[in-house]
């Protein structure tokens, strides 16, 4: 296997007193498709969150395609590739659905100050590809003939769509999403995982999720990371998971674990 | 309230059309544009009525009134020329048309024109120094609108900029250092004085780009900070420019002399372009020496550097970099995960809107011949904040219209008004005396302005021309939580 995208080595992260992540090791290899799962309060956002340079790691060391991010701030994340999504719907809710996309675009685009000001051809001609660029990923991410519609006023599953095609508007790499399926009912749920899927074959990104639904976990997962009062618990395989012991303590308590 | 005010107008409104004949389904069935046409003719005749009856009357009150009624009924937004939707530019181009005769219009060999018509209460239009104050604060506040409108950031200490830029007219356009003797273009300087004489035209881009330096430098210890603390902060800026000013005749007990105190810098060079320029494409040589007309050639000029700076505002609004100051307003979160980098995005707009201030300080320092410390008093910040927030945050159309209204109460509307209520009312008062002792209007200033923004912020949170976005975030609110540990 090649070198892996993305690699953290002893993340910590504490909240005074309180340890949320707990000197976590973890690899996701490049091309695949890896999980993050634990309990409420796991520590699993606060984790991603330090992936995308929102918090400071207390200690440890994060490494992207071969480079220490570990301390930079969030935009150099993104500019190196590492896209997100937020687990209660961060949209630019006034802006309309392509200027959400567009402003996902903004490291891509290198119109500077005074060349806005002037509208030399290059930024033109830039600034139309750009939006030519946002309607394609609206349409790729089932939004169609939204393009003008304003943020709050879409449905609730367009704005999980929404904030997807935003996150691929940074051309990333790594694309996390956080609880993306969260409020959606089966089918929904059911169409979101192959999407995912196609992410990967289509556009060739590697995917990292925080995920409840045990259905999505297990049918897109290549690997699965458990988390437990911010520590790893365990990592392997969907099927391994399912029978490790101390996963199934960590979910369901000793008891259930004693009586199977 | 807010709701029982609009049926009460829109009852009136019926009541007027009712007696003219139209009840409700027959005004409906009409079409739009006749709708609009018979709105904004009843709105006219209104005005002139008003006028007729309450003001002072003039015959040039009726081709005005035409010319309102055709910018102001056709539809033009929707006309096209070759494919190209010009419409949109019609509305603003018959503004700046009027801008630019009016001074015809108001003056005439620096008097106040006999012919113009006056408004009930507040008397006659504003004079040609009123109107060069308008420009210059209409673009001070299109520049904090760069800050406050677009990319969300409360600025309390904007008139920290405009003295910058002032000082810089003060030190590049005078004798203020005697010792130096340096001339380049500078026009109407008496023989023999020494200092930096600049030509006024480049001491307003250096002040720009003074004023945008002090404002990065002001910015970047301050804008990792978020809302109130950022608007304490830039307070204190506010007042430390001043309080240098002030205090700037001996600076650090070094004796060096850079503000020349409570004294001020006067006189400032004034504006021209000399006599070579002056002579081959016919500008006047000198403001100055236009004599009664020279307010004129001082507006004219104010006016560009406004269209200017609207210019600049609306490319900026709708570039990469515009978009990510508005992302910032929303969701500061949510926009530094998108790759927008907070600190460089807040400081562009810190330093935009510092040099519109800087330029129009310069500008305005150079008009009245002088930069006095007294100007640049916290108020001076809350008045132009009070422009941006009372036309519509984040508007262009809004801020001027802010900047202009708000600066015409300042130096003519006010006074208009009270002398107006005191005739009125006041001590032999033609209607009936409520009062005894004159009122001073002028005086109670910042009380009206308090008022005017209290009512805005009830009654229409978003100003009076708003952005639509800045409309839906008023009244459906933003979700903006700190970004935790890392602003930077």
């Amino acid at each position: 296997m090649a070198e892996p995208l993305l690699q953290t080595y002893a993340l910590r992260k504490e909240f005074g007193g309180l340890i949320a992540v707990d000197d976590v090791d973890f690899t996701v290899p490049e091309g695949s498709i890896v999980s993050l799962i634990g309990p409420n309060g796991a520590g699993k956002t606060t984790f991603f969150n330090m992936l995308t340079g929102v918090y400071k790691p207390t200690a440890g060391r994060i490494v992207f395609a071969g480079e220490d991010l570990t301390g930079r701030p969030p935009h150099t994340y993104t500019q190196r590739g590492i896209g997100r999504t937020f687990q209660n719907i961060r949209l630019f809710q006034n802006m309309t659905a392509l200027e959400n996309v567009l402003v996902g675009m903004h490291t891509r685009l290198k119109a500077r100050l005074l060349e806005s000001i002037v509208r030399t051809p290059r930024v033109k001609h830039e600034e139309h590809e750009a939006r030519v660029r946002a309607r394609e990923l609206l349409q790729y991410c089932g939004l169609v003939r939204k393009d003008e519609e304003i943020g709050r006023n879409l449905s609730y599953g367009d704005q999980r769509r929404l904030e997807v095609a935003r996150a691929l508007a940074t051309q990333p790499k790594l694309l996390l999403l956080d609880e993306p399926t969260a409020g959606m009912n089966p089918q929904e749920t059911a169409e979101f995982t192959q999407f995912v899927a196609r992410l990967r074959t289509e556009r060739g990104l590697t995917v990292l999720l925080i995920e409840h639904d045990m259905r999505v976990v297990m049918g897109v997962s290549d690997r699965v990371t458990v988390l437990d009062y911010g520590e790893k618990i365990a990592e392997g395989s969907p099927t391994e998971i399912q029978k490790n012991e101390r996963v199934i303590e960590a979910y369901l308590g000793t008891a259930a674990v004693t009586a199977s | 309230m807010r709701r029982r005010i609009s049926t009460s107008v829109s009852a009136a409104w019926w009541a007027m059309l009712g007696a003219a004949g139209l009840d409700r389904a027959r005004w409906r069935r009409l079409p739009r544009t006749t709708r609009r046409a018979i709105k904004a003719a009843i709105w006219v005749v209104i005005g002139l009525l008003l006028v007729w009856g309450g003001g002072v009357w003039q015959w040039s009150a009726l081709p005005m009134a035409a010319v309102i009624l055709l910018l102001v009924v056709p539809r033009y937004d929707r006309l096209t020329f070759r494919g190209r939707r010009v419409g949109r530019f019609v509305v603003p181009t018959g503004v700046l048309a009027i801008a630019i005769a009016y001074p015809f219009y108001a003056s005439s060999n620096g008097a106040v024109n006999p012919g113009m018509p006056q408004l009930p209460i507040f008397g006659p239009l504003p004079q040609m120094s009123t109107m060069v104050g308008m420009a210059v604060f209409a673009m001070m506040a299109l520049g904090l609108n760069f800050v406050v409108g677009y990319a969300g950031l409360l600025d309390l200490g904007y008139v920290a900029f405009y003295a910058m830029g002032s000082y810089m007219a003060g030190w590049f356009a005078s004798s203020q250092f005697a010792k130096q003797d340096v001339f380049f273009g500078a026009v109407g300087v008496t023989p023999g004085l020494t200092g930096f004489h600049f030509s006024i035209w480049l001491v307003l881009i250096m002040a720009g780009i003074a004023t945008a330096v002090v404002g990065v430098i002001i910015g970047l210890p301050t804008l990792r900070l978020r809302g109130d603390y950022l608007a304490i902060v830039t307070l204190g800026f506010g007042e430390i420019m001043p309080q240098i000013a002030r205090n700037g005749d001996s600076l650090f007990g070094t004796g060096f002399n850079l503000t020349n105190g409570t004294g001020g810098i006067t006189p400032i060079d004034p504006p021209g372009f000399g006599n070579w320029i002056g002579h081959h494409l016919h500008l006047p040589a000198n403001y100055l020496t236009l004599g009664t007309n020279s307010d004129r050639a001082f507006f004219w000029t104010a006016l560009v550097l406004v269209l200017i700076t609207i210019f600049t505002s609306a490319r900026l609004r709708d570039s990469r970099l515009g978009r990510a100051w508005v992302a910032i307003r929303e969701d500061e979160v949510a926009a530094a995960a998108m790759g927008v980098p907070l600190m460089r995005t807040k400081t562009w707009a810190y330093a935009t809107g510092a040099f519109f201030g800087g330029v129009g300080g310069a500008y305005y320092a150079s008009y009245n011949s002088g930069a006095f410390p007294d100007e640049f008093f916290f108020n001076i910040s809350v008045f132009i904040l009070c422009m941006v927030i009372l036309g519509g945050m984040g508007n262009i159309w809004g801020v001027l219209f802010g900047a202009c209204f708000l600066e015409y109460l300042d130096q003519e509307g006010l006074s208009n008004v009270g002398a107006w209520l005191n005739g009125h009312f006041g001590p032999g008062g033609s209607v009936f005396e409520v009062w005894h002792k004159t009122l001073q209007v002028p005086l109670y200033e910042f009380g009206i302005y308090g008022v005017i923004i209290v009512v805005i912020m009830l009654f229409r949170p978003e100003g009076l021309i708003p952005s639509r976005r800045r409309a839906a975030e008023f009244h459906e609110g933003v979700h903006d939580q700190p970004l935790y540990d890392t602003a930077a």
